[in-house]
């Protein structure tokens, strides 16, 4: 039991220096822009006070390396810093600006909600229909489904974002396609607006899933032992559910943390599409006006969520594996 | 609640007509094996595509007006996919069956293994071509001229704001979209396929290099690449764009430029990975040992031996890598940092008139330009996919 804990470990440190090392590549790339952020806050009519008022707030007559470690401090306890569009709108007298902490945090939780909606959807459909494929292989079923799930691979998210939009919005109301959503709401009209942004990344997630099943049904079902149950007089769907399914566990597991993670790229172009008030959102508004502090702490969270899912695809595949358990 | 009852109805019947279809089927036939031995999940199976087919077609010969004199839309749309998968289906018969009699003789061996999908694959990649190429003698006006009306819809009816001039409309600033669709084949194809191959060329050389030189540069290389690869490529792709913005109207470069370069690397990092597994496999062989002690260079070794060896998976690779490089452009695009106008390019331009989609209802041609536009980036990466997949299966010599 000790080693696996130290394998676990180990990966988990892995895990944190490639987190930290990203974190310096993130904040060195976007200290590679040209000028001062202080003018680019202010734009052109700033005046030299305010520019300087501005550097030190936001500490930029420090060094570089003591400016990574209080942004990086920052990080850690949640102090995210305030986003150039707020300050710039305090700057002119706005009042209350609000952190980007507060900003991100409702928008990171309706993320993961949607997430969830998708996972929950997508997982038993993808086992389910790869279990199928792998039974009736090579029939008309299977070649249908593969026809379908490759189309469904390679096409952008918005093709499948639009064509949904228009079958269950637009021709047939059955889901808004305007995804508002907003606190105190009630959970089962949540669940319907966000139903066609779950359902499109379900497509995408889906087919990948499913692929990936099969084929991992299909690479066992060559061995010895199914090959004894089969002698033994059992059902197809038995041999597939009972003998082939758990030993095929690991790369399953394995595939769905990946399109787990690939769903946080995912979400960007289908919280665009359908208005969707997630952290994607906020991502893409703060790319287009430069609004680089929010830029640098959703890269970071984007970073975070897809290196500790694939870590959880590393451990669990280990976990589930005995002989990746008792390495020689 | 009536819907959910209907629901329940038809499923029971179709429960119900599996187990019927089973009992004929062994009473007529006699008991043959196939329905002998059928599982009740394979009857239903059976059943329920019959019956889906069943609908598809009556569904298919629904009046396009309902009595009321409303159009019907979805109908509109179910014929418009359904004959668009029947052409498309013929079309690959008949290339398949083109290429079977013509060339030489590999080639026509070729087109005899050649499943359907891959076929459709390699028509759809020539037609993007020769699209792509002469484009500007195909398309009718210039992709950035403005012409008299804008806002005009597709379908060319001028009862419903067409103009027969402007088949497929014209957008907000009245910019022919059939010539803009025409050009974006040139413009998102064009680029995309230049970024590969900068992928393939900064990727596949380090990666050689690596595996050819091992030691501190190949650590070096891989752990960078290992860092660059645990940020997701469209938020890193996202990051750098907004940095490459500044820097486009600092340096007055395009920002198109800026993007290729930043697609190529992030990409190149997956290319290298592979190069250097392959690489890492050929630099053991024995010819490469006998190169090294004829005291060949560094550039012979990686050129002449190691590049042609490694040429199959690389070209499996050059595929599916393109079709990356594509969306990832397509998808920057649609965001509003890709391609920069007044160059044409489906992203942008299914942003852009992604709002016609909501007139669906009253006037189907007036909704297809934004479909239109995000089809041709899905048609051309399936079409790829297809041929992939394809030449995968062929050279790993899998039959199941």
């Amino acid at each position: 039991m000790s080693s696996i804990l130290k394998i676990v470990l180990q990966r988990l440190g892995l895990g944190l220096v490639t987190l930290f090392v990203v974190s310096i590549v993130i904040f060195v790339a976007v200290n590679l822009l040209p000028g001062d952020f202080a003018e680019a806050i202010l734009g052109q009519g700033a005046t030299p006070e305010s520019v300087a008022k501005i550097r030190e707030d936001l500490g930029l007559d420090q060094p570089m390396i003591t400016r990574y470690f209080t942004w990086l401090k920052g990080m850690l306890t949640l102090d995210l810093g305030t986003s150039f569009a707020q300050l710039n709108f305090a700057n002119f007298g706005g009042a209350g600006t609000t952190t980007i902490a507060e900003q991100i945090a409702p928008r990171l939780s309706n993320t993961m909600f949607l997430a969830a909606v998708t996972a929950a959807i997508a997982v038993p459909l993808a086992v389910t229909l790869g279990i199928l494929a792998a039974l009736y292989r090579n029939t008309a079923f299977d070649k249908a489904a593969n026809m379908f799930t490759l189309s469904s691979i390679s096409s952008p998210e918005f093709f499948m974002a639009y064509v949904l939009i228009l079958f269950l919005a637009v021709l047939n109301p059955i889901f808004p396609s305007l995804s508002n959503i907003f606190d105190g709401m009630p959970f089962s009209e949540r669940l319907e607006k966000s139903m066609l942004p779950a359902l499109t990344l379900t497509l995408v997630v889906t087919a990948h899933m499913m692929r990936m099943t099969r084929a991992a049904i299909i690479n066992l079902l060559a061995s010895p032992y199914i090959e004894m149950a089969r002698l033994k007089g059992l059902s197809p769907m038995r041999v597939i559910v009972k003998h082939a399914l758990p030993n095929a566990l690991a790369p399953i597991i394995n595939v769905i943390a990946l399109n787990l993670a690939y769903l946080i790229t995912g979400v960007v172009v289908v919280e665009v599409v359908f208005v969707y008030p997630g952290i994607g959102q906020l991502f893409v508004d703060s790319v287009k006006i430069r609004d680089i502090p929010v830029v640098q702490a959703c890269c970071l969270i984007f970073a975070a969520a897809y290196i500790l899912l694939n870590l959880t695809a590393d451990i669990l595949s280990i976990l589930s594996n005995p002989r990746l358990r008792h390495p020689k | 609640m009536s819907s959910l009852l209907t629901m329940a109805i038809i499923l029971a019947v179709l429960l119900g007509g599996a187990y019927v279809f089973r009992f004929a089927g062994q009473k007529i036939t006699n008991n043959a094996p196939m329905f002998r031995d059928m599982g009740y999940g394979v009857a239903f199976g059976y059943v329920l595509a019959a019956a889906l087919l069943i609908w598809a077609v009556w569904y298919y010969l629904q009046p396009l007006e309902t009595d009321a004199g409303m159009k019907n839309a979805g109908v509109q749309f179910f014929r418009w996919a359904v004959q668009g998968f029947i052409i498309a289906a013929i079309a690959a018969f008949l290339f398949r069956l083109f290429g079977q009699f013509v060339g030489t003789a590999g080639t026509r061996k070729l087109f005899r293994s050649m499943p359907l999908t891959a076929s459709f694959g390699i028509l759809v990649i020539l037609l993007y071509a020769i699209v792509a190429i002469f484009a500007g003698a195909i398309a009718p006006y210039g992709q950035a001229e403005i012409l008299g009306a804008a806002n005009v819809t597709a379908g060319g009816d001028p009862a419903l704001g067409g103009n027969p001039e402007y088949p497929l409309g014209t957008d907000q600033i009245g910019r022919d979209i059939l010539s803009r669709l025409i050009y974006g084949a040139q413009n998102t194809v064009g680029i995309a396929f230049v970024t590969t191959c900068l992928a393939f060329f900064i990727g596949g050389s380090l990666g050689f290099l690596a595996a050819t030189l091992q030691g501190w540069l190949d650590q070096l290389l891989s752990r960078s690449v290992d860092v660059l690869m645990a940020i997701p490529s469209l938020i890193f792709a996202l990051l750098l764009m907004t940095i490459a913005s500044v820097w486009a109207v600092e340096l007055g470069v395009p920002l198109t430029i800026f993007m290729v370069l930043i697609i190529a690397v992030i990409d190149s990092t997956r290319v290298y990975r592979l190069a250097r597994a392959v690489g890492l496999n050929i630099v053991v062989m024995d010819y490469i040992e006998a190169a090294k002690l004829r005291g060949e260079g560094l550039g012979y070794l990686v050129f002449k031996e190691i590049l042609p060896n490694a040429m199959a998976p690389l070209l499996a690779e050059f595929g599916l890598r393109f079709c990356f490089v594509f969306l990832t452009i397509a998808a920057l695009s649609f965001l509003g940092v890709g391609i920069q106008p007044p160059l044409a390019d489906w992203g942008t331009m299914v942003r852009d008139l992604a709002p016609f989609i909501n007139f669906a209802a009253f006037a189907p041609t007036a909704a297809v330009t934004p479909l239109l536009a995000a089809g041709a980036i899905a048609l051309l990466t399936v079409a790829v996919n297809f041929v992939v997949d394809w030449m995968l299966h062929k050279s790993s010599g899998l039959k199941e």
